[in-house]
């Protein structure tokens, strides 16, 4: 097995039970993601990415099948999860949103103060600390979920769309800061997005899911060299080739006919 | 352009006035009723048109209010008094909210209490004052365990509605973070139900001012219930409408009290 191996998902099941009715979210899903990789999942709605995400955060159980996450420094956090919408707590402060994961591991005060004070500046809400969410807009609670994740410092993190309820301007804005966080932190990314645009501009890889039940069914490198932009990614021509191709994927994932065509597809048999 | 603009601004300005305005105007209506009644009622009683033993003026309730703080009497009443709704108060919802805590957030202790809360719920601890007297003793113990018993009923009720109503979203997000139980209690459970559970406390409150006064009736030679009760057998009305008026602006005391504890509490409200 890869040594460099950080998420491995194997065979992973879900059913669920409405009234004695079996709903199967997740059929065998397998995928490996490696260290430091940024990891995009698009599929269309209801295919079961974020209970693919929860399993993985430790929020649900899976029916059937495996999954690992590798740990590799025992003093941090394993995992933290940016949750689809709502994720904020209403009654703490930003601040205190920001620092509520360092809070619960009882790290140093000191660690707390920077880490909180770092993150509340690198996402621009320095002067919103002593506010309450509900006294600020949907992108900067947003802001808010990613701080928190950061401050945090787990190895792993696990984004549920953070940015599907945003503004076009917004979400462009967000997506650069996400980028140049990661960028200095490196950290194993598993990003859940609707929107290609966004998949291409952040991911390393994009695996495309089958609608309900949720299967893996194709995968794409996107070896873009880094740092990059949205106009860059706009502008390259293989990128375009891209976009409409997991667009007659999706396309065709919603209608359910399933041609999939897989000789165009990279590459790393999983 | 630029003067439609304009206009329209202006025009804003001009609805939003009155609305400012109208809160200081209907505040004189509100000092006026309450007025006019006495007036009315010091009216009707010099003229005899109602019976002044039944009603007497008003001018004549506040004599003899000033006649019992002179005496002394009030101060040792009140006192009394004060001190029995405190310690019931206080003997009611610390565990109406600890159990209502419990409730709402563990599913067997739901199932093992609150259809026993909800059951004893209807009946009147009033009611229940022989009994908790031949154990307790005609003390102010015994006041204190009467009023404890109906303020529990509707704390707990309420907290645990309160914790309930959570959205289970930010119980993920403090697990997704490593929550333990005393980070449940103290980060999520107490403070999201907080806004319910201080409903509660207001309604509890309400009902402690209405117990008081009975169980100082039945079993006591002090306080306000006492003031009320003695006077009202000695046919001395005067002095039974200064003890309802003792209460009644107790009642408004504690819950102005409690809704600056509420702004306190609960910041992030609005
Ligand atoms: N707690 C649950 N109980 C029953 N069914 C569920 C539960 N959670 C999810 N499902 C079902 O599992 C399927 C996958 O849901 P999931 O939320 O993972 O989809 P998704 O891919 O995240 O969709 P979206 O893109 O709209 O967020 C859906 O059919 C959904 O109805
Ligand atoms: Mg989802």
């Amino acid at each position: 097995m890869n040594p460099d191996v950080k998420i491995r998902v194997e065979g992973l099941t879900k059913l669920f039970f409405k009234k004695k009715v079996g709903v199967c979210a997740l059929d065998r899903v397998s995928f490996e993601v490696k260290n430091g990789e940024f990891v995009s999942l698009i599929g269309p709605s209801g295919c079961g990415k974020t209970t693919l995400l929860r399993i993985l955060a430790g929020l649900e159980e899976a029916s059937a099948g495996t999954y690992e996450l590798v740990r590799d420094d025992p003093n941090k956090p394993l995992q933290s999860m940016i949750f689809q919408e709502r994720g904020v707590i209403p009654w703490m402060t930003v601040e205190e949103n920001v620092a509520f994961g360092l809070r619960l591991r009882h790290a140093p005060k000191a660690e707390i103060k920077e880490r909180t004070e770092y993150y509340l500046n690198k996402v621009g809400l320095w002067e919103f600390r002593r506010h309450y969410p509900s006294e600020i807009s949907g992108g900067m609670k947003q802001r808010v979920s990613i701080a928190r994740a950061f401050a945090n410092d787990p190895e792993i993190l696990f984004m549920d769309e953070p940015f599907a309820a945003i503004d076009e301007q917004n979400k462009f804005i967000l997506q650069e800061e996400l980028l140049s966080i990661w960028e200095e932190t490196h950290k194993t990314v598993l990003f859940i997005t609707h929107s290609i645009d966004e998949a291409l501009l952040l991911s390393d890889r994009i695996l495309l899911m089958s609608r309900q039940p949720g299967r893996i069914v194709r995968e794409k490198t996107i070896d873009l060299p880094r740092p990059r932009r949205i106009t860059a990614v706009r502008a390259n021509p293989e990128m375009a080739e891209a976009f409409v191709d997991i667009w007659n994927h999706l396309q065709n994932a919603v209608r359910g006919s399933a041609l999939e065509r897989r000789d165009e597809w990279a590459l790393e048999p999983i | 352009m630029d003067k439609d603009v304009a206009v329209a601004a202006k025009s804003l300005i001009a609805h939003e006035k009155p609305k400012r305005e109208a809160p200081n105007r209907y505040r004189s209506l509100t000092l006026a009723s309450p007025l006019l009644i006495l007036l009315l009622w010091e009216c009707l009683s010099r003229l005899s048109l109602i019976d002044a033993r039944f009603f007497p003026p008003p001018s004549s309730i506040v004599a003899e209010f000033f006649r019992l703080v002179a005496t002394g009497e009030i101060a040792s009443h009140v006192a009394v008094s004060l001190y029995r709704i405190v310690g019931g108060f206080l003997l009611g919802v610390v565990p109406g909210i600890v159990i209502g805590l419990c409730i709402g957030m563990y599913r067997p202790i739901r199932f093992a209490l609150y259809p026993l809360i909800m059951a004893l719920m209807p009946i009147p601890t009033l009611a229940l004052m022989p009994i908790i007297i031949l154990v307790f003793g005609i003390n102010d113990f015994s006041k204190m365990i009467t009023i404890a018993g109906s303020v529990f009923f509707p704390v707990v009720i309420n907290t645990a509605a309160g914790v309930r109503n959570i959205d289970p979203v930010f119980i993920d997000v403090a697990k997704n973070y490593g929550a333990k139980t005393k980070d449940y209690f103290f980060k999520i459970a107490l403070p999201g139900a907080m806004p319910v559970m201080i409903e509660g406390i207001q309604m509890g409150q309400a009902i402690a001012l209405l117990t008081i006064v009975a169980a100082e009736m039945i079993g006591a030679n002090s306080g306000i219930g006492y003031l009320i009760w003695t006077d009202y057998k000695a046919f001395v009305l005067k002095g039974m409408y200064v003890g309802l008026v003792l209460i009644s602006f107790f009642g408004y005391f504690f819950s102005l009290l409690l809704r600056w504890l509420e702004k306190k509490l609960v910041p992030w409200q609005r």
